[in-house]
């Protein structure tokens, strides 16, 4: 094999998303894999991230702001108005006071949110349906974080 | 030692209080306002908490919201920096109550320094000098106010007991404004403060601030790490502060640093901590004190090499202080220049985006800012966006180093207050040192008129 095709094998692994490459030609064969350098810069940029551990921590593309989230899908937003751990139900075991696709008018109490040993209902301003709930229950939030949509 | 601590601020303290952290290998929270969201100590913390909106009331001031943040992060210990709660003894007691160290005095000592009033009568029996002045609150009988001031001797100051930091104050030079002048800053105090109790001392003329920076810790040690110099400001805000204080007397130096350790050793203190002085004619009397980390700690930290936000970690952590008084030595002489996003003339505000950041370097330069290329300056806080120090061997050379590195700096997009530092690196009497609190206003008001 020669080494220009070689170099162009090597160009195309690292320019792809391929982890690993082997190529048989004849009594040939040659595997590329994505290791060392590559995967250690792939590291850094999950924690490098501009928002490290920022409390929205829905998924492991830490790249994508949660902010995007709403965009897909249409609706009022539900923000956090204060820092504290979110809680679906009054108690841990107890129903949900909200689920995807309910109806709610304006006033319900769409969850709890906890802050220094003191649970505080969080009413919605706004009626309409359940579009999305954007927390987990017991995740800790913080000020402005987007908790739900409603349509 | 702690493994996560809380930093309850923002601008350049709280990267100050970052880098602390980070170099004794201790994980970060940095909570911040919506509008302090891009800042860069946020940006490199551990992890980041949003507080609330930007007002500092619903936001760094808002202490359900700090603690709350503590306690999603599981921080251990929470630091408080200076101003916004740092000397709140409320709020001090709620981090302990629940359950994380207040990196700072104990809530009492808080306390105790909060209230003018206390504070005066406790440093008075722990044999540290006082402005003269009648102890305890001014009485409310107009007859008995009048003869407090003659005893005292005008010009007299009403302070309002619960302020402190220039802030609710009156000369008085004549007893027909007397009465007048108490109900008002009365007054005021009560609106400001929520405490209506005022005093009165001998309002010296010409005096110098010179305060003193200590450090104590949980075992029973307290030592004093020199004096400040902070003579140079306007409106009662330093502008320009250095250590040591230019012309003063070595023993003396020692003789008022002895005192103010000894009374953190009768008194209990934990941490870092400032005894502010006025200096007139060769005698010091005691002002206040600052139970916090000050703006100007980095020159201290310049001519004694000893880091005060890794001290007060480690008092907090229960350390105790590796050196004693022989072991600190003062070394070399240190010059500090806020810099202000405001106009240098006309000191209005100039919130906005920084276009151009250069910052100076080189030997003996060292700049505390939180601020980069493009940072937005919020409108919502005070002014300051960095500290330039400047250290030399001798006073000359620190003023030198100073003014080549104003002269180096450039900042675009905002107003700075650079060209007046610029002059006043400049000015005769500065140059001489020894200038008194006055100086500046009475410079700044020369300038006015001479227009």
């Amino acid at each position: 094999m020669d080494l220009r095709k070689l170099k162009t094998l090597i160009e195309l692994v690292e320019s792809s998303g391929i982890a690993e490459l082997e190529i048989s030609e004849g009594e040939e064969r040659v595997r590329i894999t994505r290791a060392g350098v590559n995967a250690a810069t792939m590291q850094q940029q999950v924690y490098a991230a501009p928002q490290p551990a920022q409390f929205a921590p829905q998924a492991a593309p830490a790249v994508a702001p949660v902010a995007a989230e709403p965009a897909a899908v249409e609706g009022h937003v539900v923000k956090s108005p204060m820092v504290g751990t979110f809680y679906r139900s009054a108690s841990p075991g107890a129903k949900a006071f909200v689920d995807v696709g309910q109806n709610v008018n304006a006033g319900d109490t769409l969850c709890i949110i906890e802050a220094m040993k003191l649970l505080n209902e969080i009413e919605t301003d706004k009626g309409g349906v359940i579009k999305a709930i954007l927390v987990e229950n017991g995740q800790p939030v913080e000020f402005g974080q987007p908790l739900f949509i409603i349509g | 030692m702690f493994e996560k601590i809380l930093i309850a601020n923002r601008g350049e303290i709280a990267l100050r209080i970052q880098r602390a952290c980070r170099e004794m290998g201790i994980k970060t929270v940095a909570v911040h306002s919506e509008a302090d969201a891009d800042a860069k100590y946020v940006k490199l913390a551990d992890e980041s908490v949003c507080i609330g909106p930007a007002p500092s009331s619903q936001g760094y001031l808002h202490i359900p919201a700090i603690i709350s943040a503590a306690e999603v992060t599981d921080a251990q210990a929470i630091h408080p920096g200076y101003g916004f709660l740092s000397e709140n003894a409320d709020f001090a007691e709620r981090v302990e109550k629940s359950g994380f160290v207040f990196i700072g005095p104990r809530a009492e000592t808080i306390r105790l320094m909060g209230d003018k009033v206390s504070a005066k009568i406790a440093m008075k029996k722990a044999g540290v000098p006082c402005v003269p002045g009648v102890e305890g609150a001014l009485p409310a009988d107009p007859a008995e106010i009048i003869k407090i001031a003659r005893s005292i001797g005008y010009p007299v100051i009403i302070k309002a007991s619960g302020g402190g930091g220039g802030r609710g104050m009156r000369v008085v030079h004549t007893e027909a404004a007397l009465l007048n002048a108490v109900t008002m800053t009365r007054t005021e105090a009560q609106a400001a403060f929520n405490n209506p109790m005022v005093y009165m001392e001998k309002f010296l003329e010409n005096p110098r601030h010179i305060e003193f920076q200590i450090l104590a810790d949980q075992h029973g040690n307290a030592v004093y790490l020199g004096e400040r110099d902070c003579s140079m400001q306007r409106r009662h805000q330093k502008i320009i502060e250095e250590a040591p204080a230019p012309l003063l007397n070595a023993k003396l130096r020692d003789k008022i640093g002895e005192r103010c350790a000894e009374a953190c050793r009768k008194i209990g203190y934990r941490g870092a901590g400032t005894f502010e002085f006025l200096y007139e004619n060769g005698e010091f009397f005691f002002i206040e004190m600052n139970t916090r980390v000050q703006v100007e700690h980095p020159v201290s930290e310049m001519i004694t090499g000893i880091d005060i936000v890794q001290q007060q970690i480690r008092v907090a952590a229960g350390e105790k202080l590796s050196f004693k008084q022989k072991d600190i030595a003062f070394r070399g002489h240190a010059i500090e220049c806020r810099i202000n996003a405001e106009h240098p003339y006309k000191f209005i505000p100039s919130p906005g985006r920084i276009t151009t950041w250069h910052p100076p370097g080189g030997p003996g330069i060292r700049v505390d800012s939180h601020v980069y290329a493009n940072y937005f300056v919020p409108p919502n806080y005070d002014s300051m966006i960095g500290k330039i120090i400047a250290y030399g061997d001798t006073r000359e050379q620190a003023m030198a180093r100073m003014r080549i590195a104003l002269s180096e700096m450039a900042v675009e997009g905002i107003d700075t207050n650079i060209l007046l530092h610029q002059e006043l690196m400049q000015d005769a009497a500065f140059k001489r040192g020894g200038t008194s609190i006055h100086y500046l206003e009475h410079k700044l008001a020369e300038r006015t008129k001479g227009k």
